[in-house]
């Protein structure tokens, strides 16, 4: 079966693979992560300059905004204001419009606050912003940002940064058959397997961001989690066959001896 | 230039002395931002950053000068 093209506010990207450029040993490590993964978008932080230091490298000069897809992110926000003021800096940076939205409520377990999430999605939306909104995985919300005008919605597996991986697939697949707008799961994913549930789940797409990072190899695990990625599609695409507790021979006894 | 006739400034939470009249250009070229890297907030106020060489800051004026990081 031919996949149709993975497509963010209208824009077709080649990776279903969204990689975070947090939590690095360098800038350089993080730049061949992202080309080993494949990934053509990435997410990225608004954070004041260090002004004593004029010398210190910048992602800027490791990671190209011509050639990789930036994603703000308004990581950090606790409410509706920060994260508009935040994304209003990103986009005076270099015109960005397509900005991944996060309001967190907890600075324990950083689950979403979703009620500062829904008043951001509409206010940015209004002001021309595409916004990509990690989310909880509550179908019911899901909606509600989608009547909003979030651009792709991104449901936590588990707590960010946390690697437990999807804790909640019967919610996933009920915001799937929901909406028509890319799912993307963004947060908790810990190892390649996970990235593969997930796609095989129906989602379009993954954000990874500390299960490569913080990896013992995190460029051979960027490369883990670009194939995860792939498999999970093509599985999902293939059809699966139906489980059965029952076993089915493979092979035929017709001329069985 | 007398230390009297000084301007204190705030950018990124830092104090600054400045010399009147001194502009917001003048600040980015003494800090040598790259501007097509950074945004800039004057007062919490995004400044379009093709202006700031006829903004002149004033005493107690808070700058924050922004760019990209890593993040997830």
């Amino acid at each position: 079966m031919i996949d149709k093209r993975f497509k963010i506010a209208n824009k077709i990207f080649k990776s279903r693979l969204i990689v975070g450029t947090g939590k690095y040993k360098s800038f350089s490590e993080c730049a061949k992560a992202i080309k080993t993964s494949g990934a053509d978008i990435v997410t990225v932080a608004v954070r004041r300059v260090n002004i004593s230091n004029k010398n210190k490298a910048r992602l800027m000069d490791y990671i190209d905004p011509k050639k990789i897809t930036y994603l703000p992110n308004t990581a950090g926000c606790f409410t509706a204001e920060d994260a508009i003021r935040t994304l209003r800096l990103a986009r005076e940076i270099g015109g960005w419009k397509l900005v991944k939205l996060e309001v967190l409520g907890d600075k324990k377990n950083l689950f979403p606050e979703m009620i500062e999430t829904l008043r951001s999605t509409e206010l940015l939306t209004k002001e021309g912003f595409k916004v990509m909104v990690y989310c909880n995985d509550d179908p019911l919300m899901a909606k509600r940002l989608e009547n909003a005008g979030a651009v792709a919605i991104m449901p936590l597996a588990a707590p960010i940064g946390s690697g437990l991986g999807i804790q909640n697939k019967v919610n996933i697949k009920i915001i799937r058959k929901q909406t028509k707008l890319p799912l993307i799961i963004d947060a908790g994913i810990g190892q390649a397997s996970d990235a593969t549930t997930a796609m095989e789940l129906g989602c379009d797409g993954v954000l990874i961001n500390t299960a490569i990072a913080k990896a013992k190899y995190p460029i051979q695990m960027a490369e883990a989690m670009k194939y995860a990625v792939i498999s999970g599609r093509k599985s999902f695409l293939s059809g699966r066959i139906n489980p059965s507790l029952l076993g089915s021979a493979s092979t035929t006894n017709k001329g069985i001896i | 230039m007398n230390i009297k006739n000084k301007i204190k400034i705030t950018v990124n939470g830092k104090q600054m002395q400045i010399i009147p009249k001194f502009t917001l250009k003048s600040l980015i070229t003494k800090l040598k931002m790259p501007l097509n890297k950074i945004a800039i907030e004057l007062n919490k106020k995004i400044i379009d950053k093709n202006r700031i060489s006829k903004i002149q800051l004033k005493k107690g004026d808070k700058i924050e000068i922004v760019h990209f990081i890593g993040g997830g």
